[in-house]
Formats: C-alpha cells, structure tokens, sequence
C-alpha cells in the first residue's frame, strides 16, 4: 500500500526544515526505524527514520530544498503489498508535537488571540521531567510522548447546586452588614441562595425593590440529569425547594381538618353573563367568578374573625385586616400575591385587584409588599377543573379555601329534579383555633352570600 | 615542641631608627615598633577578654566567647593584611582580638557585649560584634560557622570579577572545618584559583569535642592538597610566625590562588560563657595549656628581646585596666536600643 | 508585539539585564556550556564570557554562599537552582544568611540578588523534579518572592527583580516554560515587585492564584460563565510582599473566593491569603473562603494517573466554582 511520508514537526517554534541528504533512493527497501532523510532546522540537524518496513518508491522533495513542517517528502511503499488506491498521508508519530493519531499539521497551532495574559498550548509536550527545551536531544530521540492528557475529570460527588444538609442558618456577615446599614428586616427577604439562604444579592434587590420573591428567579427551569439506567434527577430551583419547605411546616405543624359545602350558583352565573360584557369594555378588565366569590369570604371573614387569624402558641391571634391571598401560577412557581383590605373593595374593586395581580405575578413583577400581609388564602383550584379539593393551608393561617369548578348538574329542588350551577367550596382549617362550628358556619355564610347573588347584587 | 628563645634586640627602643628596624630573628617587615604595638593591643584585649566574663557573671554581659590563646594568631594575621592595606576578612565568632585590633574602640567593643545603642556591628540587633563592619572591612553575618567560608570565596571572586587585587581572609575553627560547605569553599576556590586565604584557628576543641572525634587526620593543612593549593600548618601561639605566615598566604593568594594556614593555638577557657570545660577536660590538662599562654610568652619574649622594660610593660598593663574600666563604665551608663529600632530595615530600600 | 513562550521571556531578561549593567552575572549548575538543563541561559556564555556566566561545582549550599559573598561585595549576582526539589541543601544560605544580612547588619548590607528556581509539577518529575517550595521562601521576612505565570510578567518582573537591592527568590514554573506563550512588547519594560493582577474581571467569585494555575483557573472560569457564573481571576505575581489591595478589593467586590494553588494545602499560600481576609474582608464574606490545591501527599507522583489525582485542573476547579456559586 503506498503512503505519503511528511516532514515531521519538531518543536513549536520550528516551522520549516530544509532537506539535507536522502539516505535511500526510489527502489531502496526501508526498514521501520532505519534512517531515511537528513532534514535541517534551524534548531537541530536530525535523521528522519523510516516509518514503515517496505520501500521508497519516489522523492518528493529534493536535497537542498526548504518545505514547511508536514509537507510531503517521499511516497513510500508499506511491505503488506501494492494497491492502486490513493495514497493515504500518514504524519510520523510527531518528535515532540501533538501525541495521538488523530494529530494534523494543523492542530499544533492554536488561532488563539494571545494579548500579554498569553494562552496555555495543549498539544505539544512540555519540557523533560528533568529538563529539557527546544532543540534538545530530548525531541530528536522521539522518545515516549508526554501528552498533554486531557484532565481527569472525577465525578463529583456534589451537585450542581450543593449538598449542604439543610441550608446556612445564619446570614453571612455581608448579608448581616447590608441589612443593617438598609435597615432590612431579613425574616422579610425569601433567599435563593444554598437551602434557601438569602444571599447578597437576595438582599440587595430587595433593597432595589425588585422582586425578591421566588417568583423573581433568574434561573431557568432544570433539565434532568441522567442517574443510572432507572432514573432521571431534577436539580431543585429555590422556587421548588422553599415550596417544599412551606408545605412541609404547615402540615407538620397545623393540624389540618376539612369540610366541603356545595354552593347554588345559577344566580351568580347570571348576573356575571348580565353584566361582564358591558363591565369589560368599561373597565377594561374581566369579570370572573373570582371576585365575588372573595367578596362572598371577605364578608363572611367579617362576621368570623377566628377564620382570619393565627396561632400564637399560647394565643390565638386575631387579624383585624382581611389581607386576601389568592394563588397563581407563576412561570417560576406557585405564588400568593395579596389583595389588602379585601372586605372594603367592590366587586369591580376586587375584579381590578385581581387582573392587576395576576398579570403581574405572570410577568414577574411582584414586589414585596404584593406577597406580605395575607391572612387568608383562596386557591382556584377550580380553573384546573378540580371538583374536590383538600387543601394545605398557607402556614401561619387559620384557613384556606379553594373554589371548584361551576358544573352544571341535576339536583333536587322542592322535591323535584333541577338542572343548577353548582360550585363545590372546600375549606382546610387549623382545629387548634376553629372546631367544626365556626368553620361549619363561616362556609354556610360564604355560602348563603353567594346562592344570595344575583341581578341586585351590586357590582360597584 | 619547645619554642626557639628569641635573640636580643640591638636597636634603641626609644629612637625612631630603632623603632622601624626588624629585630634578628623576627620576619621581614615586622619592626620592633609593630611588635610593641602589637604587644599593647594583646594587653589590651586580654584585659577586655577578662573583664566581659567578670561582668558576665554580674550579669551585664549576656554572652561572650573569649578569645584567650588565639590572641597571637588573630592579631599576628590581622597585621600581616593591616600592612597590605587591600584584604578584608570574614571572621568567626571568637575572634574578638582581631575585630578589636581591627580599629574598634574599648567602648565600641563593650557596648556591643552589653547590647547597647551605638552598638558598631548590628545596632545590638545581633550577637556582639556579629554584623557588619565595613569601616575595617569585616563581615560575619551569622553563627553558622562554615557559613562564611562560601561568602568569603564569593566576595574574592567578585573582587576577581572587578579587576581588583583585594584578598580575602576568612576564619574559622576545626569544628567548622568539617562542615560540608568548608569544603564546598575550598573546592570553589581552587577551581577558579581565587585570592582567598582559609585561616584556621585549631584550638583541638569544638565545644567539647575533641580533634580526634571531629577529623582522622592529625592537621588539616593537609587537606588543601585535595582542593590543589598548598596548606601549612603554623605555630599560632607566635605572633611572629603567624605575621610571616598569613603575609606569605597574601603574596600567593594575591597572584597564584588560594592557601589554607592551620594555626594551631589552645583555647584557655570554656567555649563561652555558657561553658563549663571541666565537663570535658581535666585541670591538669588546662594547668598545662596555660603554660603556653601567648601573651604572657610574647611579653617574656620582648623582655628578653629588650624591645619593652618591665617599667613598659606595667605602663601598657595600667593604660590598658583604664581603659577597659573606663569603657566599662562607658557602656553601662549607655542606653538600650530605643525598641523602635526593631522595625525596619528587613529589606534595602 | 512577538508571541513567545516563558523560557524566552526570561532569557531575554537576563540577556537585556546583563547587557545593561556589567555587575549582574549568573551561576549556577550547567548554565553556561550547555546553556542551562531548559536552555535558559543559552548562548549567553557566548555574549558574556565564562566569567560572568559560570558553570559551578555540583553544591547548592556554596551556589548560594558564593552568590551571596558577591553580592556583599557589590556585585548582582543571579544564582539558579536547577531544580527546586534541589535547593534544600542551600537553605542556610537563603534563610539563615541572605533573608538576614540586611537586618542583621543594621542595613549596612544590601544583598542584590535574584535567586531563579524551577519549580511546579505536570511534567511526570516525580517526587524529585516537581517541588513545590514557594511557602517556606514566602514566610521568610527580608526575602522577596515572585511567582509569575505568563511570558510578559516573567521577562518584567525578572527584570525588575535582578534590578532590586534585596534577595528575590524568582520561581519559574517548568510547566510554563514551554507551554505558556503570549506576547511581548519589543521596547524595555519592568513590572513591579508586590502587584497583582486581576487577569480576568468578574462579579461573582474571586478566584486568588499563582504560576500554572493561572491558566487552568481562566479556563475554568470560561467554562462556567456560561452557566451565569462570572468569575474575577487575580493572578498574584508576586508572593511576598503580598498585594493585599489587589486581593482584598477583589473579594469585596465579589463576596466569594476561591483560593487555587499546586503546593500541598495545609499552611500553604492560600491559607494566608484565608486569614487575611477574614480579617480584613470579613464583613463582605457572602461564602466561606474555599481552598482547592495540592493535596498533602509530599509532591506529585511520576505515573500518569497518580500525577492526575494530585493536580488540581480545570475541571477541579469548575467544579469548586460551581459550588462556591450555589452557597
């Protein structure tokens, strides 16, 4: 099989080499190892040896004459037989430039733009453990290569986000110096940081009045990692992980009860078909069944201030605000902007809070004080067509209460079968504060205000 | 080995002709007037020797190596080089008889045993008289002994590298001569045939060990014969021999390279003040050495000589006990280093 | 500006220092017929002459004291250590003697010295021709020592440094020598003595490192700032005196530091640079301080995969930063 011999490299300042003395002819049989040609750089005078065993078929390039490091020299003829197909341009294993076969003239120069800083070269050997430069006998003996290896990446036993157990429970001291000189109440800032720590950063948008909360996070939703041939892992966003927490402490800390009332509300639908396309184009908002059913609980919240309170340990702790929370779904996550004062708000007041609210929490630009405050909580879990629910309140409340979905159903009305719009209401509630009485009769009065809406019900 | 009895000096101690002649017997170059001179500076360093151990004791002196019995060696070289005017030394921690023959006053060498300001080599940054004194041209950086060796030997080859014919005298005790960069330094020097003159002060004892634990050989002029330039042992209890010795040692130094003098003298008292030598060595072994004590022979010798009188004598050992007390009495009326004077000067500015 | 690699720049400084001034000369093992085992100093025997570039006996102690015995009288001598793994034998001289004749004299003799050692690992040397031993040099007070990683630092700061009056012990990464290339201006220059340099501006990290690891820290940080993690690179230069501006600004800046460096961790560099900022940064720590070095195993082992283990790389690093970044 013919093969084109090329001028090896020899060093990363040696571009070309001139050639001295052929040392076979065209003819000559080659012994691997054999010296072959005399090459001169202007480093060193060195004897290029034979690659193969076989023979030199034809000289292509002549004594005297100067060609660049990996131009071709010589064809050769390899000894396991002649085949007429192209010859293949074999490089030398290089002298002391770039190890492997897969090493072209190319690759022993990197196009790197260099400035004084410079650049680390990869594919050359760097100098003999015991000294060694360009131009040393070193290079010419071809002795064995000195890679630069690729660095042996160990797989890490931490992940991408860190494996402290739980997170840091004390703010670092720039958090902690920040704080005071902005005078931040930090049990006010949520962190991203590790575990859910608040970082510098955290606290510095705060202070900015950018969103601090979880539904701010810059960070994208985490692809899976393959774990094994059984599983996928999904790094945890701060967004997730400071959910779970939440979760975690209402449920193990609130003893949870639940109950379910269902609601009559043909008269609501009524009035919402009534009046929503006119308020619409007045308003420039929509009219859901939302805000009545938050006015139906803010009156309702009135008449049974244990329904909007907390547990105090030794107290109960009653809130004379009707801070509404109402739960959306954030690109980032699930977030909890808060209507304040609902009970003093119109049905177009609440309709207006509402769309504010949730356009903004879709865009991210929820401040602090949309998410402080809330002393009840109403989840629509009704918009995902839930009929049921069974709620986990929103740690430290008293309650939580989600608003199904408006079926139409048969019921029966005066003993005879009807076809009416029901909405299933269910409530969670903290039995430390409330028994089944007032929880009972706080659902009967969202209830009853709500199967009570209808035509006169003023919007305004 | 007894010593040759000097022959009787014919000159006039009081004419001036008489003063510059070299008495018969003594080297060339070395006149009545040196060794009277000479014989004044021994007194006087005696006397220093023997009041900084007395003050040690009373605890003003913290530390001090005497140099009682090498005074002849140390000021016999120290004249040979003063007379050359172009050499510059690298001495060891005893010799204190050169440094003080050197140039320093009785003050200057007391407020540096004391560790007060003004102190000449360090500012009482270091041990006394361990520094640097340029102004007399002797350098001793550290305690390490041997240390110097290599420091001499590279002074001396950039002399050489200057063009200039300075020649370099460095000290040291058999102890050092066992440490390897002793004979790194010689090796090095007779390699580049270097002006460098290797004095050895053999007093038989490092600390406590004695020469026949620290070296097989009975001398260690022999060993420069390894390094190709000539060795000599000397009597380094005489001062004329050793004058004559190192002045040789400088005419070869100066243009064929390197020679190694071994002068071979007794250390009379411990290593330091730290020292007990009867640990070690016996009464009668010391009652022995004092027999050969170099200054009290080299007065004998100028009696004989009729260089100095009795009268003289006396005179040199008055002048010399005013001297010190009134140096004592300098140095410890003399202040601390301000402890400011810690800071500083780590680096050349 | 022509691109060179290190062992170029510090031939050309010794070349231009000598030239321009008739005191400095060079010492050393194998220095002057064979140009020195790097060829560092070749061809310069030939320009100069023998006597100021001088082949020594094989002695490292006497290299030193020589060295140091010239200097006292005035010459500027620069000794070389063929290898760090041999200057042991030598460390009377430089610690005993040379970091104290300035002091120790009361400032009557400076000592204009320029110590050159190859140092580092990543060269398969083995336990005897990769030591690391800039931490010892680097705790010496009346020593200086720089530590540069890139051609242009190393021909300035030798320069600067055979130009100074007080010892400066100069380690040249053996790794550099030939694979570190970058470019250099054609005029005289100096760098001084005592300056960082902040090699890569960033916001989130500060990384604090020196010699070889410069580059493995910049390819790090390349490679995680695409996962919005933006790092500050400061290249030390020069070990003692430490730039503690540079340092401490940096890591105000950032609020985290991550401190990279080959010599084993334990009473290393890095743990001076930790201390120092604790103290004088702590107010702006928004992490711990990390260290990723040389483990505490003597020195890199010769086989491929034992010498892998104990370096740190690049992927080692990446990792640290990605860790540092998630506190």
């Amino acid at each position: 099989m013919a093969m084109i011999l090329e001028l090896p490299h020899v060093g990363e300042s040696v571009v070309e080499g001139t050639i001295g003395k052929w040392l076979k002819q065209p003819g000559d049989k080659l012994t691997r190892f054999e010296p072959l040609v005399e090459v001169i750089t202007d480093k060193v005078t060195m004897e290029v040896p034979s690659p193969v065993d076989g023979s030199l078929l034809k000289i292509l390039a002549q004594e005297g004459e100067t060609v660049p490091m990996g131009a071709a020299i010589a064809e050769l003829e390899t000894a396991d037989g002649s085949s007429g197909s192209a010859p293949t341009p074999v490089s030398l294993p290089t002298i002391a430039g770039p190890a492997g076969p897969a090493a072209t003239p190319a690759s022993t120069q990197q196009a790197v733009p260099t400035g004084t800083t410079g650049y680390l070269v990869k594919n050359i050997n760097p100098v003999g453990p015991t000294g060694g430069g360009v131009g040393t006998e070193q290079e010419t003996r071809g002795t064995e290569q000195v890679e630069e290896t690729a660095p042996v990446s160990r797989p890490s036993s931490a992940s991408a986000t860190g494996e402290a157990p739980g997170g840091p429970s004390r703010p670092s001291p720039a958090v902690r110096r920040l704080a005071k000189e902005h005078g931040v109440d930090l049990a006010q800032v949520s962190g991203t940081g590790l575990g859910g720590r608040i970082t510098r950063d955290d606290l510095m948008q705060q202070v900015e009045g950018k969103a601090a909360t979880p539904a701010a996070s810059p960070k994208a939703q985490p692809t899976p990692v393959d774990a094994g041939p059984d599983e996928q892992h999904v790094p945890l966003t701060p967004v997730r992980r400071m959910i779970a927490e939440a979760m975690v402490r209402s449920v193990s800390q609130i003893p949870h009860a639940w109950s379910t009332v269902e609601v009559d509300v043909t008269g609501l639908v009524a009035i919402r078909a009534l009046v929503r396309a006119s308020f619409e184009q007045r308003e420039g908002v929509g009219l859901t069944y939302l805000p009545f059913a938050i006015k139906a609980m803010a009156e309702a919240l009135k008449k049974y201030p244990t329904l909007n309170a907390s547990w105090g340990g030794d107290k109960i702790i009653l809130k004379r605000r009707i801070n509404v929370g109402i739960a959306v779904s954030a690109p980032h996550g699930l977030v909890v902007p808060v209507i304040h004062d609902a009970d003093q708000l119109s049905i177009s007041g609440l309709a207006k809070a509402l769309r504010d609210l949730t356009q903004r929490a879709r865009q991210n630009k929820l401040t602090i004080e949309d998410v402080q405050g809330g002393t009840f909580t109403l989840n629509n879990t009704g918009a995902l067509g839930s009929t049921i629910s069974y709620p986990i309140i929103n740690h430290p409340q008293a309650a939580i209460v989600t608003t199904e979905a408006i079926q139409k159903r048969a019921v029966v009305r005066d003993d005879a079968i009807a076809i009416r719009s029901m909405l299933n209401i269910c409530m969670a509630f903290d039995h430390r504060i409330n028994d089944g009485a007032e929880s009972g009769a706080f659902l009967q009065g969202i209830k009853s205000r709500l199967e009570s809406m209808g035509p006169d019900t003023p919007i305004y | 080995m007894p010593r040759k009895k000097p022959a009787r000096f014919n000159g006039t101690e009081d004419s001036e002709v008489g003063i510059a002649q070299t008495p018969e017997g003594m080297p060339e170059g070395l006149t009545a007037g040196d060794l009277v001179d000479s014989y004044t500076k021994m007194i006087l360093v005696r006397t220093l020797d023997e009041r900084i151990w007395a003050l040690n004791r009373q605890g003003k002196v913290p530390i001090a190596a005497s140099c009682q019995g090498h005074e002849a060696a140390q000021l016999g070289s120290l004249l040979a080089a003063q007379k050359d005017g172009r050499c510059f030394m690298f001495p060891y921690y005893r010799d204190l008889g050169l440094k003080m023959a050197a140039g320093l006053t009785p003050t200057q060498m007391m407020l540096s045993f004391m560790g007060k300001e003004g102190e000449p080599y360090s500012n009482a940054r270091q041990f006394p008289l361990q520094g640097a004194d340029l102004e007399h041209n002797i350098i001793q950086i550290s305690n390490v002994v041997g240390a110097g060796l290599t420091q001499a030997v590279g002074y001396a080859l950039a002399c050489k590298m200057q063009g200039e014919d300075t020649v370099v005298l460095t000290y040291f005790g058999d102890g050092a001569s066992s440490q390897g960069e002793a004979h790194e330094a010689m090796n090095f020097a007779g390699v580049h045939r270097l002006p460098v003159i290797f004095i050895c002060e053999n007093n038989h004892y490092a600390i406590s060990t004695p020469q026949r634990l620290q070296m097989v050989t009975d001398d260690i002029a022999s060993r420069a014969q390894g390094y190709g330039f000539p060795g000599f042992t000397v009597d380094g209890m005489d001062l004329a021999r050793c004058y004559e010795a190192t002045r040789e040692a400088i005419n070869h130094a100066r243009t064929r390279g390197p020679v190694l003098l071994e002068m071979q003298v007794e250390r009379l008292m411990p290593h330091t003040t730290d020292d007990d030598h009867l640990r070690y060595r016996t009464q009668e072994e010391l009652d022995g050495i004092h027999q050969h004590d170099p200054v009290a022979t080299f007065g004998a010798d100028l009696l004989t000589m009729g260089i100095i009188t009795e009268e003289k004598a006396a005179e040199i050992k008055a002048e010399a006990l005013q001297a010190i007390n009134d140096a004592t009495d300098a140095a410890d009326a003399a202040n601390p280093p301000d402890a400011s004077t810690m800071w500083g000067r780590v680096y050349s500015e | 500006m022509a691109v060179k690699n290190v062992i170029e720049a510090v031939r050309e400084a010794l070349r231009e220092e000598m030239q321009r001034d008739s005191t400095v000369f060079i010492l050393g093992e194998d220095v002057g017929l064979r140009g020195g085992v790097f060829l560092a100093t070749q061809n310069l025997i030939d320009e100069f002459g023998e006597s100021r570039v001088i082949d020594t006996p094989l002695a490292e102690a006497s290299i030193m004291g020589i060295a140091l015995g010239a200097a006292f009288q005035g010459m500027r001598p620069i000794p070389e250590v063929q290898f760090s793994d041999f200057i042991w034998p030598a460390m009377n001289q430089l610690i005993g003697e040379t970091a104290r004749a300035c002091y120790g004299t009361n400032g009557a003799l400076p000592v204009p010295m320029t110590i050159r050692v190859p140092y580092g690992g990543g060269i398969r040397g083995g336990l005897f021709h990769s030591q690391n031993v800039e931490t010892i040099f680097f705790h010496t007070p009346g020593l200086k020592v720089v530590a540069p990683a890139t051609p242009y630092d190393a021909k300035g700061l030798l320069k600067s440094a055979i130009r100074d009056n007080s010892p400066v012990v100069f380690l040249e990464h053996k790794k550099t020598y030939r694979l570190v290339r970058g470019e250099l201006p054609e005029e005289e220059y100096t760098l001084p003595i005592g300056q960082a340099e902040v090699k890569r501006a960033g916001e989130n990290i500060t990384i604090v490192t020196y010699g070889l690891m410069l580059h493995y820290c910049l390819e790090a940080a390349e490679a995680v700032a695409g996962e919005g993690i933006d790092v500050e690179v400061v290249d030390l230069r020069t070990l003692r005196p430490l730039d503690k501006e540079t340092v401490l600004n940096s890591v105000k800046k950032t609020g985290k530091l991550l401190i990279v460096h080959e010599d084993n961790v334990t009473g290393g560099v890095g743990a001076e640079i930790a201390a120092l900022v604790a103290d004088e940064a702590f107010e702006y720590l928004d992490g711990p301080v990390t260290r990723l070095c040389g483990p505490d195993v003597p020195t890199m082992p010769f086989a491929q995969t034992l010498e892998d283990e104990y370096m740190p790389n690049t992927d080692k690093i990446a990792q640290a930063l990605r860790k540092q970044a998630a506190y």
